[in-house]
């Protein structure tokens, strides 16, 4: 799983992640489509592509890795999932749903999506906000949207 | 007690259409105020533990939330105000004294409101800050007079050690304990990338920020908490400190819960103890007293470092300015009754103390007339809220101004006056790892950076309006103001004259 030096990331800084879970509504806000987060999420279940876990207290929100060797893209069936510049992204026409690359993820970062097909963290590119919506919307800086070594 | 009369101050307004029931206000209230009612499906709150944080607020992502004064009012007297009933219920109850947190918030005059600085209009020119060069930087401590040179006539520049600053703004001092680590770092890492200073307080100084000494002032205060040949070596500055703005003639008391492993490392007191202040210095009952601590502190750092003296304003400062100007000190610090705090007795808080632009004034103009001024530097803060009260300190006679609530504002605080409960949801006041984390440094460092950056582009503007081009040319400048709505004694001590004059 050896990561891409040349491409920014999301990266959790766990030590400040509150555990409030902002980033889960904003990125269900981000990639709902609507045109407000009320519309998005009044009454609505909760669509995110990252998931705060919880142990023994801490926090930790987890999204896609966009991982330099992918196994869910080896790993999918359909040939739905693949490699765009360094992002992993879902073609939701080519997904049949059979969940493969749900259970090979090692991050647990590819959730059910609504329509019967999968999602997953496509750092908010195609979406109306541009760039990562956890990252912008977090209170205290825990998620970074930046290039490491 | 069956009933409780203290009723809730606030109420907590949830807009039913906007709240997406995310639970963020839930999760982020460290006084329980809001919960989630399972059955209901609906969002509850206690309004009667809210303290108006606005942290909820701040964090709602559809903007559902607002806290509101609460509509329930007692009837209305002008003399038996609610909020003195309020507190009369309260000690019923506790049989104790009140205790509050940061400055007095009461209706008392403003003078810095009461004075207007003046401008050149065609008779002199004013200066562009951004084109000419302008002067923020100031030297704290004593200063050479006469101006000693050699046979030949040259000037011989030994002074006493003097502090260099970038612009004429410190953050002053507030321990730790009842300030986080994450504040602290973030003072100290501002401080040193604005090449400005902050203070230890009476709270010792964590072994992390020995690094920051250049940017640090250490305070050795009653209670003498976390004093040792390191730690004053380790400051840029020593500060004695006789009292604080918010609680003249009182000492301190932190509380246990706050003594957490760190913080008694620090200062050097077991875990979960109280650590008391007493109210004097028990070694300090006279001017000649304080002179020997003065000079103890000189002696143990082999006189590198200037010595501060703190004090409250109180009703005789000119006299006592001038006697720690006498004790060797090499700048006094005066701290208004508006000054804040981490809790004081509010009777105290409310009620001691004068107002720092008067005191200021005078022990400038007491300075001046006993021709001591350029023995001592001056400092002053207790409130000084704004770039605009610094240029009015600066033209009032004070060399630099201590800003503490300014800088905690930047970091979030949102004055709501419960730091005595240690439940500090911005992570400022408390020492909760829970709540500790909320303060991210990166951001909060970068935030004071911000605020002084900017408060000194515009003391620059106010500067150049004026025709002046360094601090040293505005210092004690008392032409540049005119008060306005202020009676005849007011504008005497101030030593200016009325708007219009």
């Amino acid at each position: 799983m050896l990561v891409n030096n040349a491409m920014k990331r999301i990266y959790v800084n766990k030590k400040w992640c509150l555990g409030c879970r902002l980033c889960e509504y904003n990125c269900t806000y981000a990639n709902s489509g609507a045109m407000n987060i009320i519309t998005a999420l009044k009454d609505k279940p909760l669509r995110s592509r990252i998931k705060v876990e919880e142990y023994d207290g801490d926090t930790l929100p987890l999204s896609c890795r966009h991982c330099e060797e992918p196994i869910c893209v080896k790993s999918c069936i359909a040939g739905a999932l693949s490699k765009v510049g360094g992002v992993i992204k879902i073609n939701h026409n080519k997904c049949v749903g059979c969940c493969t690359c749900i259970s090979v993820c090692p991050y647990g970062a590819i959730m059910h999506g609504e329509d019967g097909v999968m999602r997953k963290c496509e750092l908010c590119i195609d979406n109306a906000f541009g760039a990562p919506a956890c990252v912008a919307g977090c209170p205290n800086g825990a998620i970074v949207y930046e290039e490491r070594d | 007690m069956s009933i409780n009369y203290v009723l809730p101050l606030f109420d907590v307004l949830r807009d039913p259409a906007r709240c997406i029931k995310c639970r963020v206000c839930e999760r982020q209230c460290a006084n329980g105020v809001h919960s989630y009612d399972h059955e209901l499906n609906l969002m509850l709150a206690d309004e009667a533990k809210c303290v108006n944080c606005q942290r909820c607020v701040t964090l709602c992502p559809t903007r559902a939330l607002a806290i509101r004064e609460s509509e329930n009012k007692m009837r209305a007297n002008a003399n038996w105000r609610e909020s003195l009933i309020r507190e009369i219920y309260k000690q019923a109850d506790s049989g104790g004294v009140l205790l509050s947190s940061m400055g007095n918030p009461e209706d008392m005059p403003v003078y810095f409101d009461k004075i207007l600085i003046n401008a050149s209009q065609v008779t002199n020119p004013s200066i562009d800050p951004l084109r000419e060069p302008m002067e923020t930087r100031v030297f704290l401590g004593k200063k050479n007079t006469p101006i000693k040179r050699t046979p030949d006539g040259r000037i011989i520049p030994e002074t006493e050690p003097q502090l260099e600053l970038s612009m004429p703004m410190m953050f002053s001092a507030m321990s730790y304990g009842s300030i986080s680590y994450n504040a602290h770092e973030s003072l100290a890492r501002a401080a040193e990338e604005l090449g400005i200073l902050y203070n230890t307080g009476e709270g010792g100084l964590h072994q992390d920020f020995y690094k920051y000494s250049a940017n640090t002032i250490v305070q050795v205060a009653s209670g003498r908490f976390g004093v040792h040949k390191a730690y004053l070596e380790a400051g840029a500055a020593i500060e004695i400190k006789m009292g604080q703005g918010a609680k003249p003639g009182i000492g301190g008391h932190l509380p246990g819960s706050k003594i957490t492993s760190d913080v008694s490392r620090a200062r050097m007191i077991p875990e979960g103890t109280d650590a008391i202040s007493p109210a004097p210095h028990h070694d300090i009952y006279s001017i000649e007293d304080l002179r020997q601590l003065v000079f103890s502190l000189k002696e143990a750092t082999e006189y590198k470092k200037p010595v501060i003296v703190k004090v409250a304003a109180v009703h005789n400062i000119a006299a006592i300015a001038s006697g720690i100007a006498r004790s060797g000190a090499d700048i006094i610090a005066i701290d208004g009754f508006r000054g804040g705090t981490g809790a004081a007795p509010t009777r105290t808080r409310d009620n001691v103390g004068i107002p720092i632009e008067l005191a200021l004034a005078s022990v400038d103009s007491r300075l001046r007339d006993e021709g001591i001024r350029d023995h001592v530097s001056i400092v002053v803060g207790g409130s000084i809220r704004s770039s605009a009260d610094v240029v009015k300190a600066i033209a009032l006679g004070a060399d630099a101004c201590y800003i503490a609530t300014a800088a905690l504002l930047a970091l979030g605080c949102h004055l709501c006056r419960s730091c005595q409960t240690g439940r500090c949801n911005w992570g400022i006041a408390t020492q909760d790892p829970e709540l500790t984390k909320r303060l991210n440094p990166d951001i909060g460092y970068r935030r004071l950076v911000n605020l002084m950056t900017a408060w000194n582009h515009e003391i620059m503007e106010l500067m150049g309006g004026m025709g002046i081009n360094s601090i040293e040319a505005l210092k004690g400048n008392r032409l540049m103001l005119r008060g306005v709505g202020l009676n005849e004694k007011e504008l005497e001590i101030l030593g200016i004259k009325h708007a219009g004059e």
